[in-house]
């Protein structure tokens, strides 16, 4: 019990960096989702195939392979960042995949009409596209894209593994000085879910706002 | 021909010639940019030797092609282990979750409620350290935890997703509860809930490279210990190239497997009310399923 009271600063250090590789991390997650979704329902063949191949690798790339790949091999050909940037891209870039397809399937939700009187008053695509359809469209993705911020959250764990200092890295310092180890994954079972708990509260209060039911 | 492609979307007419010519110009220039961009890479590998003979050499030694071979042998291990473990937990935490008894129910939601909300690693790691199983052991029951959880879920909105005229009827027969689920219920779910299982495996397959991170011997652990060979100038980008398609091939045949049952069974009148979602991953939120 005393595991948390004694060493309440490295748990909080691993905590709130947790927090921030999840909230850097969802940024460009859904800046690069949108992205990758407007790339998808986009009149270009070519946008729309670089889209595809984005969300279908990545969707079926490990992610520890993603994280061995862009942590120890990037630096390999000269590409040295710290190593809590290339925990954030890997981490970004594999959920942007999934993000990209909560919001393709939300647009897919709106009746086709909307684009049909949206085109007849004149509108161009990307007109269309984020003045009519995705404005509806966000409104029914809220809970998808809650559920993938939310495994996002709990993914950032690897890079603990991967030794970028968060929540369940705190483990390793700790063992080592001797502390009950059962306590020790207590607490960090713990702050996970305050923060997987967090991030779910924030969604309902924004899906009770202006979700509508799919 | 051309028609019937965009007719799938609601964003945009069909295009005029003009406009075809405008698209055409941005596909030109947006393949030439990737194009660029791809140049730039294998520029910098070559600029950096990723490409000279030492650093390929190992993949022609037998001992280390078994050495990769053996990896993937114990990732697929790993992947069936788990795959069964949490078929049946995920039927036993589903029965529980159907159950008419409140304590059993109460039980089991408690169960996939905090398995689900819980990291895989932190899992992994709390059997692999605290408990102190062996790596695979260890493993295999974090994946089968999470997996199961989540498999759970998926097994119960597939028996709800029956019509509700169907488990009534079976009652009305004078069927007990134990046999309206083995005899109607679950054998028109299985075929609803299909694709969302195997997609759910998909996630367990490629959960079993968390094993790496607990030195259980599997395919990125064979290619982290080549790549950190010093004989052959540390061929870490190689390995890379050679393992990721081959993890990812893996990843992508089972997906694609997921979407062609799901595809076939669109097309079977028998199976026309139920759709079951596969699961979100890791939800904490009411009303998702």
């Amino acid at each position: 019990m005393d595991v948390l009271t004694s060493n309440f600063s490295t748990f909080a250090k691993g905590f709130l960096g947790t927090v921030e590789l999840t909230v850097y991390a969802s940024i460009l997650a859904l800046v690069l989702g949108f992205v990758m979704a407007s790339f998808r329902v986009a009149p270009v063949g070519s946008f729309r195939a670089f889209g595809t191949v984005w969300v279908t690798v990545l969707r079926n790339t490990p992610l520890t392979l993603l994280f061995f790949a862009v942590l120890l091999g990037l630096p390999r050909f000269g590409l040295v960042l710290p190593f809590k940037v290339f925990a954030i891209l890997a981490l970004g870039c594999y959920t942007s995949a999934f993000i990209c397809e909560a919001l393709r399937s939300g647009i897919n939700t709106v009746p086709r009409g909307q684009g049909e009187a949206a085109r007849s008053l004149g509108m161009t695509f990307s007109q269309t596209l984020s003045m009519v359809v995705l404005p509806q469209a966000f409104r029914s993705v809220i809970p998808p894209v809650g559920s993938t911020l939310i495994a996002l959250a709990k993914n950032s764990a690897i890079a603990g593994a991967f030794s970028v200092n968060e929540l369940l890295g705190t483990y390793k310092t700790l063992s080592e000085l001797g502390y009950n180890i059962i306590w020790t994954f207590f607490w960090i079972a713990v702050g996970y879910l305050i923060i997987t708990l967090t991030i779910s509260a924030i969604f309902n209060v924004l899906e009770k706002r202006w979700g509508v039911p799919r | 021909m051309k028609a019937l492609a965009h007719d799938a979307t609601a964003l945009y007419d069909v295009p005029g010639p003009k406009t075809e010519r405008r698209h055409r110009l941005y596909g030109v220039l947006s393949t030439l940019i990737v194009l660029g961009l791809l140049a730039w890479i294998f520029y910098l590998l070559f600029d950096t030797d990723q490409f000279t003979y030492t650093k390929w050499m190992p993949f022609e030694y037998k001992g280390i092609q078994e050495l990769l071979l053996r990896g993937l042998g114990n990732t697929l291990k790993a992947f069936a282990l788990a795959a069964v473990l949490s078929l049946v937990l995920g039927t036993v935490l589903a029965v529980g979750r159907l159950s008419d008894h409140r304590p059993v129910r109460w039980l089991a939601t408690l169960v996939v409620e905090f398995f689900r909300a819980m990291p895989v690693l932190v899992m992994i790691f709390f059997i692999f350290v605290a408990l102190k199983v062996q790596p695979l052991p260890a493993l295999v029951a974090g994946l089968a935890l999470y997996n199961g959880s989540v498999l759970a879920e998926v097994f119960r909105s597939g028996v709800n997703s029956v019509e509700r005229g169907q488990g009534e009827a079976a009652f009305a027969l004078g069927m007990r509860k134990t046999q309206v689920m083995t005899h109607v219920l679950v054998p028109q779910a299985v075929r609803a809930m299909l694709p969302a299982i195997i997609s759910q495996l998909v996630v367990a397959l490629k959960d079993t490279s968390l094993g790496y991170l607990i030195t259980y011997e599997e395919f990125l652990h064979a290619g982290k210990l080549i790549a950190s060979n010093l004989d052959y100038d540390l061929p870490f980008i190689p390995v890379v190239m050679v393992i990721s398609p081959i993890y990812i091939g893996m990843c992508m045949l089972l997906s694609w497997f997921a979407q062609w049952v799901s595809k076939r069974q669109r097309r079977n009148p028998k199976v026309e009310a139920a759709e079951v979602a596969p699961a979100e991953p890791g939800t904490l939120l009411p009303g998702v399923q």
